[in-house]
């Protein structure tokens, strides 16, 4: 049995640790808190350009010509699949969640004879992946998940994908990222960025009959300029909700971690206090033997 | 009657609110939306767009650039970024300027579509100070 002393340091030890977690629960609920803010914010901007999109999509539609970005490159040989995770642990499951999701997504697509490239978002999924697919990977982007998070980051990203599909570096364009359900439940979401699903444009369709939209300088030119704008507020959108999302992990995490620690030095001062007790019968014992004797 | 002019960037709602007439820098040209105006979706340059409430110009936002989708009664304004004209920081734009005309000097000439780009933000950064500039 341990002795009096080691039962002590561990409960010292057991106590610092809950008050850093407790700590940290709370640091991730006001962090939580600001990063809902923002995702809310970002909000009507993507709502109005998929209400564009939709308007435009409806008005070139039969067309020729669609730009890449919406059509896609005709094939679906080649995957970039682009993993948004965080640049810190601590987070429970909302990391590795997405790292097995990517880890599986591959697999299944090398057994369906596909070429996988990985652009992962983020330190945690970057680490993970590059010790099994260190040959697929042909980007990172490491350092955007901080506080501020500015649009200028998943604008970036963004222009990163364009530049990878203009030059024929893959056909199909996927993000997995942590959807934010509630604070308790964050699901890995696979996202499909390119060719761009526009499912949205037949629910915007009863709006445009209304009257015929006119467009400066033309249709083309504004599809192939929104496209991209397009593709960066969805990045934006879910790294928002990624960011969200770990914040709403952490906080749980560092709830249970804290209820642990309870627990644990509950049943460490209860050790205690029985040893404690041990020692002072045996040492009554001692005695009365000893007066016993003589 | 007023028309509801929103001017959203990518992180928030900068403004939502009716006004009489609201004037935007189009890639084109100028182009006022007022209600009742066709339904019209275009591509904006870097420039300011200006709220009048009757003849009188009440709010003056810069925009570097995006697209607006006007209609008889809205007009949705989509700026990359998009600023209120007395928060301009004309050292920051400067020094953005100095950086672009480097890339610019730098810049493959024969990379039509790099230099358009850099074009287009160059052009914009200058409006961006213009627009900063307290009035004479």
């Amino acid at each position: 049995m341990a002795s009096l002393k080691e039962l002590r340091a561990r409960i010292g030890s057991v106590k610092s640790t809950k008050k850093i977690t407790s700590a940290m629960k709370m640091v991730a609920a006001a962090k939580l808190r600001r990063a809902q803010q923002k995702a809310e914010a970002a909000g009507p901007y993507a709502v109005a350009m998929r209400r564009m999109l939709g308007e435009l999509a409806a008005a070139m539609a039969g067309q020729d010509g669609a730009p890449k970005l919406l059509a896609g490159t005709g094939g679906d040989r080649v995957h970039l699949l682009v993993p948004i995770t965080s640049d810190r642990g601590l987070a429970g499951g909302f990391n590795s969640n997405i790292n097995r999701r990517t880890r599986q997504t591959v697999r299944k697509l090398q057994a369906e004879g596909k070429i996988v490239k990985l652009l992962p978002v983020g330190r945690k999924g970057a680490d993970y992946l590059a010790r099994e697919f260190s040959d697929l990977i042909v980007d990172r982007v490491i350092g955007v998940g901080g506080k501020e998070l500015p649009f200028s980051a998943a604008s970036d990203l963004g222009d990163k994908i364009v530049s990878l599909l203009d030059a024929g570096e893959f056909d199909v364009c996927t993000v997995i990222y942590n959807q934010f359900r509630n604070v308790m439940s964050q699901v890995p979401t696979p996202l499909q960025l390119i060719p761009l699903g526009l499912d949205d444009a037949a629910a915007a369709e009863p709006d445009a009959n209304a009257a015929q939209y006119e467009f400066e300088p033309d249709e083309q030119t504004l599809l192939e300029r929104l496209l991209p704008r397009n593709l960066q507020v969805q990045l934006y959108a879910a790294m928002l909700e990624s960011a969200a999302g770990e914040q709403g992990a952490r906080m749980t995490a560092m709830d249970n971690a804290t209820r642990n620690a309870g627990k644990a030095i509950d049943r460490l001062s209860q050790t205690y206090n029985r040893t404690r007790q041990a020692n002072i019968t045996n040492e009554l014992i001692e005695i009365m033997s000893g007066a016993q004797a003589v | 009657m007023p028309i509801k002019v929103e001017i959203i960037s990518p992180e928030k709602v900068l403004v939502s609110r009716d006004v009489d007439m609201a004037v935007m820098p189009g890639e084109e040209g100028d182009i006022a939306a007022m209600p009742e105006h066709a339904p019209m979706m275009l591509l904006l340059r870097g420039g300011t767009v200006s709220l009048y409430e009757g003849e009188t110009v009440t709010d003056r936002y810069f925009v570097a650039g995006g697209f607006a989708d006007m209609t008889a009664t809205r007009c949705t304004i989509l700026a990359d970024q998009a600023v209120p004209v007395t928060e301009i920081s004309i050292d920051s734009a400067t020094a953005r300027l100095e950086e672009l005309t480097e890339a610019w000097d730098a810049a493959d000439k024969s990379d039509i579509t790099r230099l358009d780009g850099l074009m287009a933000k160059i052009q914009s950064v200058r409006a961006e100070i213009e627009a900063g500039l307290p009035p004479e």
